[in-house]
């Protein structure tokens, strides 16, 4: 395509790189610079400590603080292999987290960006309204959706006893976890990404067009390459978001439990009225490490994408 | 026109990625109970030691789905149970627990998407599921061995007159755990009476020092904090009043703002409110709401507290090495009643098997958990497990606590109820109830604001 | 036993393999179902080009939008004027606005209303300014990237994750023994002799709990208001610095307006995630000792207690809160897109 070079000027400031590095190296104080840096200690100290008790002996981790540690250090592996290899353990959690959370952010991509896509370059009446009227929707808290949901997954939809819907039969199947949170996305989904794409220069459009290339095409081959950044930042933040969600995983995991994801094992694991707390700290720190790993990895991204979503240059 | 035929073909899309994922994904977890095919309807003959489980023959291949509130290590010594079972029938049982039992089960069934059987350990959400109507009536087997349980036992598990579930497992609630050693050491007996042990409470109270109180507790439970002083409670109200008023206060003919609750409330006040006698081994008395009910008696290991009023069940939070009997480091005695005239006052709590699925397969799995084979069966897979169930060997119980508590739940003499909170409806029993205890151990609130606010609670429909 | 535990291993991988297995073949499968519904609508050219384009690119997300978002509200509204009681409930009658006068007259949930309140004013005020604060600080640095990441990082901890966490931070213990809470051991350190506990004094137990969510809401607010200030060109700030502008006066005059729509986006956005959370107040105190908010309540009225009605009107009373926000927000945009 011609116009695959083009992508790196969206994501780009606008200004000389070397300039502004001139500029900053000036207003850069050893004050701030020390502010900074303690601020972010303080923010996290408390995720420290949780790593630290994660390795420390029931009994040492019951009966002092964390902290010492640095006094007395005992090191024990008991609880991780309790939680890895235990009964029930967080192995197979762990795959299915996984096997939640990639389709879960893969389906709503296409979908988010194809409605923004539509919304942005696809000029109707109405559009406005459809478009405000998604983003509006985010105020629905999640609680209210589950048991309609789940009504519509077994039975189909109903209203007055008349099948408008019939189910999809998709009851018991991880498809309805990834089918809810799909749902439960698209109004920031729709809301980041037709942002992004409606900045994509339009010359590139007209060119495609004059070119020949149908809508579809455009999208296919235009608008989904160049809208990287922000889809990468999407998914970062939705892979976060099903990862770290308990409540539609608890809902629609079925009875089975080997559809269990971390997060639902990790709760189960603390026991009937938090009768194992010693599992706590290892329990909890398994369940974020993935997230972690994920994000330290891909932050530049995260924040490159949301630069499009809510900020006006 | 056209529109709609393009609505269909998305609908159509959806339908079939879905498609997709039901081939590949690991399977249905809720719905029918799957049968192979063939294998069906068969009963063939089971010879040897499996004989004695011909009854259940003939689904073999089938799987039923389970749903409780016991997790794990609990739960394996379920799957242990009926692993002989499973094996001679060839009938698997899918059990899944869960700590938020109580909200799940109902967003499942009405999803549509119940478990084959449900462990449900209050009575008040039976009744709440058999209202929905997806409650399925048990099958002739299970209402056979109905005969099994005293009337207590079947009217709890029952929904205005029908019976639907067979109690599973039992517990004794009405327990004060104490150190048999500290006791001897220090000249302390026993107590029989209310009196008497109001009394010890103030000799001990007497001769301890620093941190070291008679009385500690703990209240802190997650989702389902204050529950245990639901328990004092009940157990004040039962040991002054007896059974009827207990009963009348269940159906809310008798306030919580009744003279006489009040009075019970005072009576617990009185007894682990006494900021001379509680909270041993932790701090004051509003650390109770903060205690988890789980670390609660564990300052008595250390002869920081004396006693800990609560259930058999608490007998697996002791550490491992613990030893648990008369003469041991830990043991419990049972709990004297307010008013010596009340007979035997028995506080206890238990599960009942409830059917949401009427295949045979299911119905053959709830025929054998009603059978007092499988009690025997579970009984002696682990300890710390108790069976209402009359026609248990009781000489299989090995375990001190679980003779004692078996000794109390069969006793035909003893006035027995069931946990008045889980009996109560839910928006009371496990909402304001809880709410209260908390906010009148924790906050200091009245006794008299504290019954006014789950009073309230009720819901008059 | 170790022949068992090779079959359980192996049983472990096997499963792994079909889930994974099961899971591209869907995303596959999905992936290629919109190839071919691209590649047949594609042909088509001219008058309807435009139509089929806009309903094949539309419908899936209004569709879902409608299924799992728009009908559900619509069922609660209707529950909330009914007396009922648990799901699946049969006899149920409508009452009116009986449970929206329950919840403005009942003492309790009066308070829980009130304290949503607080949260919706503390939290989104102090995330952002936190976030605010570490952007400016960072925006001067050298090497940002560290600290940055410190403070984004509990973005990424679940709540879940994140009450675990600051249980060892607000953990109780008799001042006598040795302290597992963290808190409790710095006050103590620095002369408190007698900690209170701090997840049963009121009203210090919620101020602490917002602490958590500011934790976990300062990183986000912290990065768009980040590339907010980079996006503002150099040279305007240049040419303030030459007027003599500098430090606070060259931050509320320059800075501060020039990312107001930004400021404002994240605010609300923070605001309505406030609203929604019930997760840390739940793990924390479960609403206790005066902790309470109406997300929670609502969550524990429509599946702990039984009292559907009740929960399905606090839910549209949130609802109704979150409502002026968005459209707020809208307004924002819309004005943004105006200029553009």
């Amino acid at each position: 395509m011609t116009t695959v070079t083009t992508s790196t000027d969206v994501a780009k400031p606008l200004h000389g790189a070397e300039a502004v590095k001139a500029v900053r190296r000036r207003f850069s104080t050893p004050m701030a610079s020390f502010f900074a840096v303690l601020i972010g200690l303080l923010w996290t100290i408390p995720t420290l400590g949780l790593f630290i008790n994660s390795f420390r002996s029931k009994q040492d981790a019951a009966t002092t603080g964390w902290w010492m540690f640095f006094v007395h250090p005992t090191f024990s592996l008991d609880g991780y292999n309790q939680v890895l290899t235990g009964s029930g353990g967080m192995l197979i959690p762990l795959v299915n987290s996984l096997a939640i959370t990639i389709p879960a952010t893969i389906i709503p991509i296409f979908i988010a960006s194809m409605a923004g896509y539509a919304i942005a370059w696809l000029p109707f009446r109405g559009s406005d309204v459809i478009f405000f009227g998604i983003f509006a929707l985010q105020v629905v808290p999640l609680q209210m959706a589950l048991v309609p949901l789940q009504q519509y997954y077994v039975h189909g939809l109903q209203i007055a006893g008349v099948t408008i819907l019939p189910s999809p039969h998709i009851n018991g199947t991880l498809a309805q976890i990834w089918l809810s949170h799909t749902m439960f996305s698209l109004p920031l989904a729709v809301f980041l990404l037709h942002n992004f794409i409606a900045q994509l220069p339009n010359s590139v459009m007209e060119a495609a067009r004059i070119d020949g290339a149908s809508h579809l095409r455009i999208f296919r081959s235009i608008v989904l390459p160049l809208s990287m950044p922000a889809i990468a930042s999407f998914s970062i933040f939705q892979f976060l978001w099903v990862w770290n969600d308990l409540l539609v995983a608890k809902v629609f995991g079925g009875s089975d439990p080997t559809m269990q994801p971390v997060t639902a094992r990790m709760q189960s694991l603390v026991g009937n009225y938090g009768a194992h707390a010693e599992l706590l700290a290892p329990a909890g720190f398994v369940t974020i490490v993935v997230p972690l790993i994920v994000f330290l990895a891909l932050q530049r991204y995260f924040v490159r994408g949301l630069l499009a979503g809510s900020v006006k240059g | 026109m056209k529109r709609n035929a393009r609505f269909v073909a998305v609908a159509a899309g959806v339908a079939a990625l879905a498609t997709v994922a039901a081939g590949c994904s690991s399977g249905g977890g809720g719905g029918t109970p799957t049968s192979s095919a063939g294998g069906g309807n068969t009963p063939a003959a089971l010879t040897g030691d499996c004989a004695p489980y011909s009854a259940y023959a003939g689904h073999s291949g089938s799987t039923v789905t389970m749903f409780g509130s016991i997790l794990s290590p609990e739960s394996d010594s379920l799957n242990k149970s009926w692993a002989d079972f499973t094996r001679c029938t060839g009938i698997t049982i899918q059990y899944t627990g869960s700590n938020t039992f109580e909200s799940d089960l109902p967003v499942k069934v009405n999803g549509g998407n119940a478990p084959n059987l449900a462990i449900i350990p209050q009575p008040g959400l039976l009744a709440q599921m058999v209202a929905t109507g997806a409650v399925k009536k048990p099958p002739a087997g299970t209402v056979a061995n109905e005969a099994n349980w005293n009337d207590a036992w079947k009217s709890y598990g029952s929904v205005d007159g029908t019976f639907y579930a067979a109690p599973m497992s039992a517990n004794m609630k009405s327990l004060v755990w104490y150190s048999p050693k500290y006791f001897k050491d220090n000249g302390f007996t026993v107590p029989t009476t209310w009196a008497d042990m109001m009394k010890l409470s103030s000799d001990m109270a007497a001769k301890m020092t620093g941190a070291a109180k008679p009385w500690c507790g703990g209240i802190s439970s997650g989702t389902a904090s204050g529950w245990p002083a639901t328990d004092w409670l009940e157990e004040v109200v039962l040991g002054t009043y007896g059974g009827q008023v207990y009963d009348d206060w269940i159906s809310h003919k008798v306030k919580f703002s009744d003279p006489q609750i009040q009075t019970a409330m005072k009576t617990v006040a009185d007894w682990l409110q006494n900021p001379a006698w509680v909270n041993g081994g932790v701090g004051d008395v509003k650390s109770i709401a903060t205690t988890t009910f789980q670390a609660a008696g564990l300052p008595i290991l250390q002869n920081q507290c004396g006693m800990l009023q609560q259930a058999s069940f608490y007998e697996a939070q002791w550490p491992k090495g613990t030893k648990v009997a008369a003469d041991g480091d830990v043991f419990a005695f049972k709990l004297p009643a307010v008013d010596p005239s009340i007979k035997t006052p028995v506080e206890g709590g238990g599960e009942f098997v409830t059917a949401f699925s009427d295949d045979p397969a299911v119905q053959a799995v709830q025929n054998y958990l009603s059978s007092p084979e499988w009690a025997d069966s579970r009984i002696k897979v682990a300890p710390g497990w108790v069976s209402a169930n009359e026609k248990v060997d009781q000489t299989l119980y090995t375990d001190p606590i679980d003779q004692l508590s078996a000794k109390y739940l069969a006793d035909p003499t003893a006035t027995f109820r069931f946990d008045a909170s889980d009996t109560m409806p839910a928006a009371v029993g496990s909402g304001a109830e809880w709410t209260g205890m908390v906010d009148w151990f924790g906050s200091g609130k009245s006794a008299a604001d504290v019954a006014k606010a789950i009073d309230a609670a009720w819901l008059t429909s | 036993m170790t022949a068992s535990h090779v079959v359980m291993a192996s049983s472990v991988a096997g499963q792994a393999a079909t889930t994974l297995l099961g899971v591209i073949e869907a995303v596959g499968g999905f992936v290629a179902i919109l190839f071919i519904v691209f590649y047949v609508a594609g042909r088509a050219t001219g008058r309807l080009q435009k139509p089929i384009a806009l309903i094949i690119c539309l419908v899936p997300a209004l569709f879902l939008v409608a299924l799992g978002l728009v009908i559900p509200a619509i069922t609660t509204i209707n529950n909330s004027l009914t007396n009922q009681q648990f799901l699946g409930q049969q006899k149920i009658k409508y009452i009116g606005l009986k449970n929206y006068v329950y919840a403005f007259t009942d003492p309790a949930t009066q308070q829980t209303i009130l304290r949503t309140v607080l949260w919706l004013l503390i939290v989104p005020v102090v995330s952002v300014g936190v976030g605010l604060l570490v952007a400016l600080l960072v925006d001067r640095m050298k090497h940002p990237s560290a600290a940055k990441t410190m403070v984004f990082l509990p973005t990424a901890i679940s709540f879940v994750g994140a009450s675990v966490i600051w249980r060892y931070v607000y953990d109780y213990k008799d001042p006598s023994l040795p302290q597992t809470g963290l808190l409790s051991q710095v006050v103590i350190a620095l002369g408190w002799r007698n900690p209170p506990n701090w997840m049963l004094t009121a009203p210090l137990n919620t101020f602490l709990m917002m602490v958590i969510l500011i934790w976990i809401q300062a990183g986000f607010s912290m990065v768009v208001l980040g590339a907010a200030l980079k996006a503002i060109p150099e040279e305007v700030i240049e040419s303030a610095r030459m007027d003599g502008a500098s430090g606070w006066r060259l931050f509320r005059t320059i800075q501060v307006p020039m990312i107001r729509g930004t400021l404002v986006v994240v605010l609300t956005t923070v605001m309505i995630t406030t609203l929604k959370v019930f997760d840390i107040v739940f793990t924390m105190t479960n609403g206790n000792f005066s902790t309470d908010i109406l997300a929670r309540r609502m969550f524990s009225d429509m599946f702990v207690t039984s009292q559907v009605g009740r929960g399905s009107a606090l839910a549209v009373i949130l609802f109704i809160a979150v409502v002026p926000l968005v459209f707020y927000n809208v307004r924002v945009l819309r004005r943004e897109r105006e200029i553009r």
